[in-house]
């Protein structure tokens, strides 16, 4: 017998009897925005939340703000349109390595945890937003939800071959428990979210 | 016993001999049970949430063949290649072959404690493939050749100074630095190198759902998502009991799991893999090891629900003050006194002795397993079995008989408080390991049911 | 109604002063309670360390005594939930579990089923309570910190009651005291340093008196106590409500 059908035996001779699985919608708070609360986690956490009208705004909070900004790398056309990001060569997803700003489109956020849902379709790699030195990430002001039951009501049976509730910088706390930001990935990360829906799409 | 020969008893009475540094042990760990209060009690739901939580894994268990096989169909559609492993060895033999079918000798790993179970990394190693381990406290007791003592905080027991020490030795920083800031970006830059060449990454897996064949890694530092997404081959190795039947079942675990380990709101990272990236392979292995077995043991199957939080280990007095490496297993504490057992019983015949069964593990437990409860059974268990000391139960006999007797009770009664009134020496001694470090009661001139007989049976 | 007094073995042996005044103060607040002669022990010395199975002579010997009580009430949280959650019998089995849910613990008895609301007692000393595991997280005899869940504690509304007693607060309100029964001396080092950090936290605020509802956590405490040469005390919770000082 292949090990697989002998786990396979051994696992229904053994397990225990049927029970039903509990209702979880019942934990879901509705559609309702909570910006404020998304905002107060997402600095407790070591993010920074920006409101901007459009895509000029948000750079220049990024040149203003983070004066060695560096490169800045984005799959958005209206993005590249305004920042002198040169093409970066490569298709390994290695390329981005030294990437200071990388700004990229997300879903979604939380607001009990200031996470916010992107999938790889907006990443152009996968290791963009977490091999860049610090994230930029741009949500519509009316897509925050309020807890992370709402937010797989959103997702629902979307496809999507990989996707990443991303809360906050890159951290560790391994060494005797003192909080250090950039421990792999980014060492920062801020939200720009678009007051105008329409500038977004 | 395990291969040094010590149990926890004898290896948390070393642990126990720098006080300081079992204060200092003690307090941080404290600390973070402070925070998952603090989290947790953010949320009214909290209790539904545990409830529900333990409900979804009672469903996993009771139809885990049949998710099983759901995940494996749903894995291949989305282009996954799916390996079974029966046991630790079979897993090992998988991963290496894998890597030698690339010719790649060299992988970053992310955290598994899976794969410390397994014994992973010795085992390639032996095979001459080295393993880098990605995470910040498992690279450093890697560089320190031990294992980690924590399954969530693998150096928690390691002192600022003595990583500074490492990193001197093995990382050429400076001598004497110790900041946690500095050491930090020393790994960043360290371990950068190492993700930036790597062709095969290994993770472990938090979460596999049935319906969608996609499996879900959480971390704080990015390090799994690093190798995973720069690796030509991504290997992700999960228990099989790491199955969850639907997608939306991850808005309870997901809530629960961070909250309970850390008191986050959630990990930074929570990344949910479907489909390997365009020209590149993603397998996942499903591993038994013994998880089959238990779910076959009535009393200890509720196990199987441990999404590896590490709340019983940070509220444990006794985890807190004997230190992880004390439970000589790759999992610690409460959970992995409960765990060890099923693999090796006469191995881990002490582990469900070390505990006071105060049952504040069940109480932080997300799931709800009956920690406690199941530590009080395996002793059971284990005495049955004939795994404890042939003088313990030799004393618990005596113990029973007299107790059943009550004119033998009376006897021994007067016997024992006569020791300590008129031979404080016979008792007080260091052979009684009572005595070493606390006083003896004092002998009252009469027992209760003496003064009963004086006081009430005679008036009435 | 008819009460039944269960002293653990080892308060009828070492501190006979906690079962006189569990007595005294059931038998003030009008009770008629009976004493057993022939009591021994519950067998939970022997389930803990492993030996459950050894345990029927006790257990036969416990429904022996206490049939036919309306209540059998102890002072220890400890002893009670053992005897709730082990006793049986193969011969009487549903008239094990009957004896097994009769079985009290003190300070629950009196707010539960004797529903004091005031005590004509008085103890002007600052006094520390150590909550015990087993009545705490056991029993349900108070609040757990680990549960997000509304906050009661029976012995505290009892204590409350107590004139001029001055409750001190705890940096950690419920943590074990590292007794564990047999673990005080398997494992001697672990189970001695968290009896000194228990201690200690009392010490550090102010207590006089350390009490409980257990007299065993209470004695690991008093050997760490006189170890030390403190003049701090422990008392048993009964003998507290029973004070007329």
């Amino acid at each position: 017998m292949s090990s697989r059908d002998q786990i396979l035996s051994r696992v229904k001779a053994n397990k225990p009897p049927q029970v039903k699985l509990p209702d979880v919608a019942v934990f879901e708070q509705g559609e309702d925005g909570a910006a404020e609360k998304f905002t107060e986690i997402l600095n407790a956490i070591g993010g920074g939340v920006y409101y901007v009208d459009d895509y000029q705004e948000l750079l220049s909070i990024l040149r203003d703000n983070y004066p060695d900004h560096g490169r800045i790398y984005s799959p958005i056309p209206d993005v590249k349109a305004l920042t002198d990001c040169v093409a970066i060569e490569g298709s390994s997803g290695h390329q981005f390595a030294d990437v200071e700003w990388a700004v990229i489109k997300g879903h979604f956020g939380v607001a009990e945890n200031g996470a916010i849902w992107i999938t790889g379709d907006l990443m152009e790699y996968r290791s963009l937003p977490f091999i860049c030195q610090r994230l930029a990430i741009i949500i519509k002001q009316n897509d925050i939800l309020p807890t992370m039951h709402d937010a797989y009501r959103r997702i629902g049976d979307s496809t999507y071959s990989y996707g990443a509730f991303i809360a906050g910088p890159s951290k560790t706390a391994d060494i005797e428990q003192s909080l250090v930001l950039g421990a792999h990935g980014p060492k920062g990360m801020a939200v720009f979210i678009m007051k105008d829906d329409s500038v977004y799409s | 016993m395990n291969v040094t020969g010590k149990d926890h008893a004898q290896l948390a009475g070393a642990f126990n001999k720098d006080t300081q540094r079992v204060n200092w042990h003690d307090e941080t760990l404290w600390w973070i049970r402070a925070k998952r209060d603090k989290a947790v009690h953010g949320l009214p739901e909290w209790e539904a949430l545990r409830e529900t939580a333990s409900k979804i894994k009672h469903n996993v268990l009771a139809n885990l063949d049949t998710y099983l096989q759901q995940f494996e169909v749903n894995a291949m559609g989305n282009g996954v290649t799916v390996h079974w492993a029966a046991d630790a060895a079979e897993h090992n033999r998988i991963v290496h072959q894998l890597l030698t079918k690339k010719r790649i000798t060299r992988m970053v790993k992310s955290k598994s404690m899976l794969t410390e179970e397994c014994g992973l990394n010795e085992y390639l190693a032996e095979h001459g493939i080295e393993v880098i381990d990605s995470d910040l406290g498992e690279r450093i007791v890697q560089l320190a050749k031990e294992p980690p003592s924590h399954i969530v905080l693998p150096c928690i027991h390691k002192k600022k100074e003595e990583i500074g020490d490492l990193f001197h030795e093995h990382l050429g920083t400076p001598a004497g630095n110790a900041d946690p800031q500095f050491l930090t970006n020393t790994a960043r830059h360290h371990l950068r190198e190492v993700f930036l060449t790597r062709k095969a990454a290994l993770t472990g897996v938090n979460f596999a759902v049935a319906e969608t064949g996609e499996i879900v890694v959480c971390t704080n530092e990015g390090n799994a998502d690093m190798g995973a997404h720069l690796a030509d081959i991504h290997i992700a190795s999960m228990g099989i009991e790491k199955l969850i039947p639907q997608r939306k079942h991850l808005g309870v675990f997901l809530r629960i799991l961070t909250r309970s380990a850390t008191g986050q709101p959630i990990t930074t990272y929570s990344s949910h893999f479907k489909s390997p990236q365009p020209g590149k392979e993603m397998h996942i292995i499903l591993v038994d090891n013994g998880r089959s077995t238990q779910l076959g043991r009535e009393e200890f199957r509720n196990s199987l629900k441990c999404i590896r939080c590490g709340a019983c280990m940070n509220t444990c007095p006794v985890y807190r003050r004997s230190g992880g490496h004390s439970y000589h297993n790759a999992i610690a504490g409460p959970i992995g006194s409960i765990l060890a057992p099923n693999l090796n019983m006469e191995r881990y015949a002490d582990l469900p002795f070390a505990s006071t069964l105060c049952g504040s593990c069940s109480n932080v437990c997300p799931v709800k397993i009956d920690i406690h409860d199941q530590l009080y059974k395996w002793r059971q268990v284990l005495v049955k079995a004939g795994y404890t000391p042939k003088t313990k139960t030799a004393a618990m006999k005596i113990m029973s008989t007299t107790l059943a007797s009550p004119t033998a009770y009376r006897l021994a009664g007067k016997a024992g408080r006569m020791v300590i009134k008129y031979a404080p020496f016979a008792v007080n001694n260091a052979l009684n390991p009572w005595y070493k470090q606390r006083d003896m009661p004092e002998a009252p001139k009469q027992s209760f049911r003496e003064w009963y007989n004086d006081n009430r049976k005679k008036k009435n | 109604m008819r009460v039944g007094l269960f002293i653990p073995c080892y308060v009828d042996q070492f501190f006979p002063n906690a079962a006189i005044a569990t007595l005294e103060l059931l038998e003030k607040l009008g009770v008629a309670v009976q004493f057993p002669i022939n009591q021994t022990c519950c067998g939970q010395p022997m389930a803990n360390s492993g030996y459950e199975h050894l345990t029927g002579g006790c257990n036969e010997l416990f429904m022996k005594n206490f049939d036919g009580f309306d209540y059998i009430v102890a002072p220890s949280g400890s002893c009670v939930l053992h005897v709730r959650e082990h006793l049986r019998s193969d011969e009487a089995p549903v008239k094990a579990r009957d004896i097994a849910h009769k079985v009290f613990e003190l300070t629950s008895f009196l707010t539960d089923i004797l529903k004091v609301e005031s005590l004509d007692s008085r103890f002007p000393y600052r006094v520390g309570m150590h909550q015990s595991c087993h009545g705490q997280r056991g029993l349900h005899l108070s609040q757990m910190t680990e549960l997000v869940a509304p906050q009661f504690s029976k012995p505290g509304k009892l204590l409350g009651m107590v004139k001029d007693i001055d409750l001190i607060p705890l940096s950690r309100k419920d943590e074990c005291c590292g007794f564990g029964g047999t673990f005080c001396v398997t494992e001697e080092a672990v189970s001695a340093k968290m009896g000194q950090d228990r201690v200690e936290d009392h010490l550090e605020h102010g207590a006089e008196y350390i009490t409980g509802v257990d007299m065993s956590c209470l004695m690991h405490m008093e050997g760490i106590l006189k170890r030390r040469d403190s003049k701090v005390k422990v008392i048993h919770i009964a003998e507290i409500l029973n004070a007329q000082l």
